[in-house]
Order: C-alpha cells, then structure tokens, then sequence
C-alpha cells in the first residue's frame, strides 16, 4: 500500500491478501489506462462538482493505479465527501464552502517542551525534507473508507529538528480558527480550534505522515490544506487538517472528538473491529464509492504488523 | 363544488409533494448527484421526509380545527401513508446495503444501538397504523380505531428521538422537528381547541 515505502516495512506487510475488485471502478482505471501517461485531468475536470484544479495530476498516477491490490479512490470521491466540521457538518461542505480559506501563506507555531520553538513559516519548515507519496487505507469511524494516494513527509523528520526534550510525552496538533473564511466556526458545532494529539511514540512511527499534497498535488483547502496528519491505523479524526500550531506536553491532551463525547470517542482511536462504537459496529466498512457495507475492517486498519508493538499490554477495548 | 375541487388540488399538491424526494433520489442514483456515498443520501433523504410527513399528518387536525375547513381531513390519509412508504424505504434500504440482508446483524443493532432501537419502534407502531388505515378497518374498528392511531404521536415522538440521537455535533435540526412535534402535542390540549372555547365561553374568564 505504500510507494517508496520506508525500508524496514516491506511493501508485502502492508498490502493485504484480500484483493477487492469493483468492477466499475476497474473499468474506470482501465480507461485510465488506455488513456496512456494522461491519466486525470481530462478525465476528472469538469466533473458535477465543480472542482476547480490549477495543477494535473502526474502521471506516475497512471502506472500506480495498475500497480496497487486495492482500487485507488479517484480524486473526485477523496475531494468531494469530506468531514471537516469547520466548513461545516454535511459531507460536500467542505468542498462547497472552502472556496474563500486562505492557505498561503502559512506559519506554523511550535513550542512546549522542545528545544527549537517558534513561529515556523511552512516553506521553511518543508525544506530539505524529503516528499514522498504513500497511499494508504482511510478508515472513518463512521464505518465508511477509501485508499487515499497522499503526498507528504514522515512526522518524525520534523519533530527529530526541533529537538523535543525528555519532558515530551505527547504532540498535541491544533487547527487554525477563522470565521471569517470558515462557516462551520460561526455556528454550534464543535469547540475550536479542533484539536488533536498523539503520543510521541505513535507521531515517531514511520507510518505517521504530515501531508501537503493528495494524487501529487496540493493538497485541496476541503482536505486540510496546507498541512495535516495522516495516522493510517487510526479513525479518520485523527487526522487534523490545517494546522497551525504544534506542542510538546507532558500530559495527554484531550482531543477535541473526546471533549464532545467522550463515550463514544477516545484518544487512541485506533480501528479496531472487536470494539464496538455506540452508533456503529466497527466490524464490516463501506469502501466507497461502494454501495454495501460488507468490507471487513482490519485490526489497525491492516498495519498491525507495523503497529501493534506500540500497545503491547495495553486493553485495547478499555483504552479506545 | 368547489370544496370538492380544492380537495382536489390539495391531493395533487401533497402527491407532488411527497413523491418529490423519491423521484429526487432515484434520478440522482441515476445521474451520480447523490455523490461518493449514495446509500448514506439514500438513509437520510428518505428518514427526513418520514419525519416531516409525519408531523404534517399530525397538524391537519390543528388546522383543521382552526381553520374549521373540515374537508381537509381527506388528505390525511394519504399523507400518513407517504410517510409509511418512506418509513418503509428508509428502513429497507439500511437491511439491503448497511446490514447487507444480514438478520443477525440487523438483530445486534437493533438492540445494541438505542437510536435504532426507537427507530425501528417507530416502524412496528406505523404497521398496523397503515395496514388499518382502510375505510374497511376504521368500520370494523369503530372508536377503538382512533385510539389505535393516537400511536402516531409516539411513532412521531419516537422518530425525532431516533434523528437526535443520530445526530453527532450540530443538533439544531432535530431540535426544530422535536419543537415542532412539541407545539402539535400541545395543541391537542382542550384549550386549544376553539370548539371548546365556544361551548365555555361563559364560565372561562381566561
């Protein structure tokens, strides 16, 4: 599932046995296909949404779809069916109502217990750091998913150059809060600035990934433009969108799906099918765009082996 | 005459009315408008209109009484029986694509999950409600039948529970329909009745 995989996971590890063909989709990327190194933009411009793109996706895209065991999502469904509460509750808000955000320019602030804090301007902070694209499995905890091709870098390179302390035991990722260019903060909704964390062993691992980009290009303001968290075993909420402001505590925060209801959502949050959430079981997904809900859900959303060593002896039914 | 003929245009407006989000959603299953997850559009399109033809059903009575139009109870059949179909679709659809016809599973959340839990109440109270909604069934029924169909209330009241627990972070929706359920309630207290203000008009002084 990834491309240009870190060295220690083998590509075999991360892909599943489970081959899942949509035939309608299969036909679309066959089409791709045919369409030789032009993959994309004459397919997917234009489309009902109204998706306006300044870029193209690259055409590396082409032979990727053909390479992977499970079907890419089309830039279509990753753009137009989003959760980002902050353009408001409906999953094509964001897309419809994110047309005023500004994402450029962009600072970042980084403090708490690190030995480089500061207001980072973002061009700086991505420089020197080494891109990659990775394509991983989108799990929501709302029992729908879909396979995400996203451009971005492994969080640790980050955080290994400001130098957190020993008194670092958590990351904690905030949202920007703007109003002015975000509906879903002027109404009754969730408190802002949304707010996530993870522990620092979980934001060290190599599949942890901030992302700057989606299909190899910038990534879409509905997608969190221009920064965000990827956490691939974990329920989609984890991964904060539009970041502004990074710290190193010592103490668990709490994320701000817990703060809303902390019966239902956790700090951990990591796809589990045994556990059940209130309103879903987390046994079986709907891979969209895919009618039925008869996906089975994997164990930390198919990367156990990478993963599960970071809760040895831990319940994970208690700490969810 | 012309009640007959207003009756009339009314029952066309309400079948316009009601068949629009069906013809709505099975054209954009068609065309692509339902977007990525067409099931999820499918669930909350058709759970919507039950509950809003629900609470329609239940105002026809109010208005009727304030209006003192009393041809208007015609149409409250049909529109509860609207509101049974799309009760109905909402509830098939879930079977087909979330539990993929699965009993079992349709069993575990049923009792797992208190959302469903009312939701599917509500649909057992609408059954015999529909079933008995025939001129045969009232006949044979007699004032039995209008005690039976007082169930719509808790059919309705148990709907806007389902949608409100449904609802993850902006609640402001379910809100509304349960005021609205709340203010019909309400108006079946004898004091809003005006036949009732005509008969006491001597010994009320409120």
């Amino acid at each position: 599932m990834i491309i240009r995989r870190p060295s220690d996971i083998p590509s075999s590890e991360i892909t599943p046995e489970s081959v899942y063909v949509n035939r309608r989709k299969f036909i679309k990327a066959a089409a791709a296909g045919a369409a030789g190194l032009a993959v994309g933009p004459t397919a997917l411009e234009g489309s009902e949404h109204g998706i306006v793109r300044r870029q193209e996706i690259p055409a590396r895209f082409a032979t990727l779809r053909s390479e992977m065991d499970e079907e890419l999502n089309s830039y279509t469904d990753v753009t137009t069916y989003n959760n980002f509460y902050e353009f408001g509750t409906d999953k094509r808000d964001p897309a419809r109502n994110s047309g005023e955000f500004r994402p450029t320019p962009w600072k970042v602030t980084i403090g708490g217990e690190c030995n480089k804090p500061g207001d980072y301007d973002l061009d700086d902070l991505l420089s020197g750091i080494t891109m990659e694209d990775r394509v991983y499995r989108m799990r929501c905890v709302e029992a729908w998913s879909m396979v995400i091709p996203w451009y971005g870098f492994q969080l640790s390179s980050l955080i290994n150059r400001v130098e957190p302390t020993g008194n670092a035991k958590f990351i904690v990722f905030k949202t920007v809060v703007r109003p002015e260019e975000m509906p879903g903060q002027r109404g009754p909704n969730l408190s802002w600035p949304y707010i996530e964390g993870l522990r620092m062993d979980e934001a060290m691992h190599p599949l942890t990934l901030m992302v700057t980009g989606l299909y190899g290009m910038d990534l879409p303001n509905q997608n969190g433009a221009p920064l965000r968290l990827i956490v691939p075993w974990k329920y989609g909420f984890k991964g904060v969108k539009s970041i502004v402001s990074i710290d190193f505590v010592e103490q668990m925060p709490l994320n701000t799906w817990k703060q809303q209801n902390s019966n239902e959502y956790g700090f951990y949050a990591n796809v589990n099918p045994e556990v059940s959430h209130p309103r879903w079981s987390q046994a079986r997904e709907r891979r969209l765009p895919g009618a039925f809900k008869n996906h089975e859900t994997l164990m930390f959303n198919g990367y156990t082996d990478q993963v599960q060593h970071l809760y040895a002896g831990m319940d994970l039914a208690r700490w969810k | 005459m012309n009640q007959k003929r207003a009756v009339l245009g009314l029952k066309v407006l309400l079948w316009l009315g009601a068949s629009a989000p069906g013809v709505w959603l099975v054209t954009g299953l068609f065309t692509g408008w339902l977007g990525v997850n067409p099931i999820e559009k499918l669930t909350r399109v058709s759970g919507m209109t039950t509950l809003v033809l629900l609470l329609l059903t239940l105002a026809v009575t109010p208005v009727r009484r304030f209006t003192g139009w009393n041809p208007i109870i015609k149409i409250r059949r049909p529109m509860g029986l609207f509101a049974f179909f799309y009760a109905l679709s909402h509830f098939s659809i879930w079977f087909v694509f979330d539990m993929t016809f699965n009993v079992r599973y349709m069993f575990e959340d049923i009792v797992l999950r208190k959302y469903i839990t009312v939701g599917m109440t509500a649909l057992l109270i609408l059954t015999p409600l529909a079933i008995t909604s025939t001129t045969g069934w009232i006949r044979r029924l007699g004032k039995r039948w209008g005690r039976l169909h007082q169930g719509a209330y808790i059919a309705t009241a148990l709907g806007c529970l389902h949608y409100f627990w449904l609802v993850k972070a902006d609640t402001r929706l379910p809100l509304l329909l349960a005021a609205c359920f709340a203010a019909l309630l309400l108006l079946r207290q004898p004091r809003f009745d005006p036949r009732q203000w005509r008969t006491s008009k001597g010994t009320r002084t409120g």
